[in-house]
């Protein structure tokens, strides 16, 4: 670790923390359908799409009919974007003419995954999706998908912040609002900085350019092996070009990391020169993925009425958001200890530490900074190979997930996520001092906590299932790249990371089997919806009841002492869920390769 | 239900329209507008011809070069239409074995000299433009050597290329190999 790591971590954080108000602030004036400087712009588009769709922008909704309108659309745009995929060879821009994208559990899988804005990664970006899929499939997803968890945390907010009343707003309103103004003009210019940095914008077709040096390589037979002349000596042919891939990249890659969904254009995602081009791209990129998840915080003590709730549970984020950078940070330092030989520590000449998987322009701390805020949110875009880190610091990654994403979290989900949490600690905490909790002014009674329960163990109960079916079934343990007790890690990852709808992957793991396809897009569908109903049910029912004025004996939500019992329950929850899975992987990996063992 | 179920169609559709077609169309026309090179890739030509990306590693194999980063993009590496790293584990044998036959090649090559990490090690995206100094400066006495000139106007040439971080604070200072090696090709030719 260096000093110079440490500062640009702290300029994130900064960042970060400076943005919180005024976008929080925005965000509720967004919602409140008050004034923006964005309205001469916006308001007029807006009333157009609520004409074409026959939308009555002043009617609200109950909370049933809530969930069954974001239920319905994430449907109908669910099976667009199957369709899209499975005609784009006819569709315009693909300029590659690249076809359907096939079989069809690969589509169904990526139109789940896009659609729960986890963006799960099946194929490879360059050489499976046309332009067209892209942008109009893909990356309108990216917005959707982020809108869709924005406009539910902002319903659930409602929910505690209204008394008596019967309606926690309209989906279609709130979605559009989203979109709009919280979105869309982000991203208008984010995308225009990133393309001042080199992230390329265009729609022409791949260039093939004329290496300096031409290079001899072997040359492969049918089956894929390397061919051998009659002299017995290997066949070479000579290469003297270079594809490259090109696209309307930027436009995609900021909604990526704004909405936090984490489809990469390309294969390689943010490690990719073309994604993520420098350093201030990269320090972008990182801010864009964890703004809004941080600026809700101060939107729900704002909505509330209580500023410093809202600041508390950034407080128990930014403890949780450190523990994971220290770890990774310093685990990827460390280097590998089986690689003998090589110079791995950091030195003014080059950054060290274990660079299998990472960039140079990166090296270990924006790898690590990186990762860790991926999944700290349920964003999953990566700048390096989550596979090939350290088994300590892809632990760390594991457990950002594990926890839950809550920590800034995917925009909106991480906010709705944590106030599941918040509901918990206000009742273990009323249970300590044996009284009835409540929670800024609402009474929490059993109907809240036991969807909450709900809500918290669909997770474990996705995830672990799956991953003890795949690691025990041929057709589970087939798909792993790294034997030994890494191989667990990786299907724990996947199914995390499709549960928690993060995205990001152990890659290593050839997850484009009807298998994989068919239970990752179930595992995102299960980590979002089910999730999400028993959320609204909670909202409509907390938006129902009454207003009890604070007394004496009751638990304060805006102290520091609740930031730590807070934290206190996401970790063992946390923590007792998934230990022993990780104790057999990545635990049991990191004291074998200690003690030298390779597989 | 049924109204909701036509509103989330049409609202499906107009909405693709704005988000997915006028939107990113807009971006593209405003960057081709205000920064052409870049939004197309900063391709760079030589006596006429493209010869590759700036920013995109491009294979190098000869001694009279410095070689970019291993890479494991498509079947032979530094595929630019197929990106993506080898995803070892840390503990994979082949990792460790590719590892040690690489370095016992590097000790040979330059005997005595601590190996940079980042020589030996495959980039994320098999694409990665840069190494860091430290791996030039491994590399320098073979290329000087091929080059046929003193490996001090070599050095020199190296530390010009030196990209520092980003306003003194982002990123890690690097190399890009493509120009050094451009660079060097028009000061100190190959002499055949």
């Amino acid at each position: 670790m260096t000093l110079n790591g440490w500062l640009q971590i702290a300029l994130f954080f900064l960042l970060i923390l400076a943005v919180t108000k005024p976008l929080g602030v925005f965000i509720t004036r967004v919602f409140a359908r008050e004034k923006t400087f964005l309205d001469p712009i916006l308001r007029p588009v807006e009333r157009l799409l609520y004409r074409v769709t026959g939308v009555d922008e002043t009617r609200e909704m109950g909370w049933m009919e809530y969930a069954v309108a974001m239920l319905l659309f994430s449907l109908v745009s669910m099976l667009l974007l199957y369709a899209m995929q499975r005609v784009q060879g006819w569709l315009p821009f693909n300029p590659q003419k690249l076809g359907a994208v096939s079989p069809g559990h690969l589509a169904w899988n990526t139109a789940a995954s896009f659609t729960t804005n986890t963006n799960w990664q099946a194929y490879s970006g360059e050489t499976t999706m046309s332009y067209f899929t892209q942008m109009a499939g893909l990356a309108y997803h990216n917005f959707v998908s982020a809108a869709t968890g924005i406009a539910l945390a902002v319903a659930f907010i409602r929910g505690i912040a209204r008394r008596q009343a019967e309606t926690i707003g309209n989906f279609w309103v709130d979605l559009v609002r989203a979109s709009l103004w919280v979105l869309l003009p982000f991203c208008v210019v984010g995308s225009l900085l990133l393309v001042s940095q080199g992230v390329v914008q265009n729609l022409r077709p791949y260039d093939t350019v004329k290496l300096v040096e031409a290079q001899k390589v072997p040359h492969l037979n049918a089956d894929g092996k390397p061919a051998v002349g009659a002299n017995g000596q290997p066949v070479m042919d000579t290469v003297t070009e270079q594809v490259i891939a090109q696209g309307p990249v930027a436009s995609q890659e900021f909604i990526k990391e704004w909405g936090t969904n984490g489809g990469g254009f390309f294969n390689a995602n943010s490690a990719h020169p073309f994604e993520n081009p420098t350093p201030l791209s990269n320090l972008l990129e990182i801010f864009a993925i964890a703004a809004i998840g941080a600026a809700l915080t101060y939107t729900l003590g704002r909505m509330t009425g209580s500023p410093r709730h809202g600041w508390a549970l950034f407080g128990a984020m930014a403890a949780l958001f450190l523990a994971g950078i220290l770890v990774t940070y310093w685990a990827e330092s460390q280097g590998n200890p089986l690689l003998h030989g090589v110079e791995q520590h950091a030195s003014q000449l080059q950054p060290g530490g274990n660079m299998e998987g990472k960039e140079v322009r990166f090296g270990v701390a924006n790898s690590a900074l990186f990762a860790t805020v991926t999944t700290d949110t349920s964003c999953g875009a990566v700048n390096s190979w989550h596979d090939s880190f350290t088994p300590l610091g892809g632990m760390a990654l594991m457990i950002n997930m594990m926890l839950g994403e809550v920590i800034f979290g995917g925009v909106g989900s991480g906010m709705y996520g944590m106030l599941v949490f918040v509901i918990l600690t206000v009742f273990i905490a009323g249970l300590m001092v044996g009284r009835t909790p409540e929670y800024l002014g609402k009474k929490i009674e059993g109907y809240e906590v036991k969807m909450s329960m709900l809500f918290a163990l669909v997770f474990p109960l996705i995830i672990l299932v799956l991953t003890a079916i795949s690691s025990v079934k041929q057709f589970g343990t087939w798909a792993i790249a790294n034997p030994g007790p890494h191989g667990l890690s990786e299907i724990l990852y996947a199914f995390t990371s499709a549960a928690a709808n993060n995205g990001s992957a152990f890659g290593g793991l050839n997850a484009n089997t009807a298998w994989y396809n068919t239970a990752i897009g179930f595992a995102a569908l299960g980590g979002r919806f089910l999730m999400k109903v028993p959320m609204l049910a909670i909202a409509g029912s907390l938006a129902r009841k009454k207003y009890v004025p604070p007394s004496v004996g009751t638990f304060p939500v805006t102290t520091p002492l609740f930031s730590v019992l807070l934290i206190g329950v996401i970790v063992i929850l946390g923590a007792l869920t998934f230990f022993p899975a990780l104790s057999l992987g990545p635990i049991l990996e990191h004291l074998l390769m200690n003690a030298g063992k390779a597989f | 239900m049924k109204k909701n179920l036509i509103t989330a169609i049409l609202m499906t559709l107009a909405t693709t329209v704005l988000l997915g077609i006028v939107y990113p169309l807009v971006v593209t026309a405003a960057a081709q507008l205000l920064f052409h090179d870049k939004a197309n890739g900063q391709l760079v030509s030589r006596n006429g011809k493209v010869i590759g990306s700036r920013i995109l590693a491009q294979p190098f194999t000869g001694a009279e070069y410095f070689h970019p980063r291993a890479s494991a993009a498509g079947t032979n590496g530094y595929d630019a239409a197929n990106s993506g790293g080898s995803n070892y584990g840390p503990t994979n044998q082949k990792l460790v074995d590719r590892i040690q036959q690489d370095v016992a090649a590097a000790q040979k090559e330059n005997p005595g000299h601590p190996i940079p990490v980042d020589y030996i090690t495959t980039s994320a995206s098999g694409l990665d433009p840069d190494i860091s100094p430290a791996n030039a400066l491994f590399q320098l006495p073979r290329v000087a050597a091929a080059r046929n000139t003193s490996t001090d106007r070599l050095e020199l040439l190296v530390k010009e290329h030196i990209q520092t971080r980003q306003f003194g604070l982002l990123g890690e200072p690097r190399i890009n190999v493509l120009e050094l090696n451009l660079d060097m090709d028009d000061r100190y030719p190959v002499k055949h």
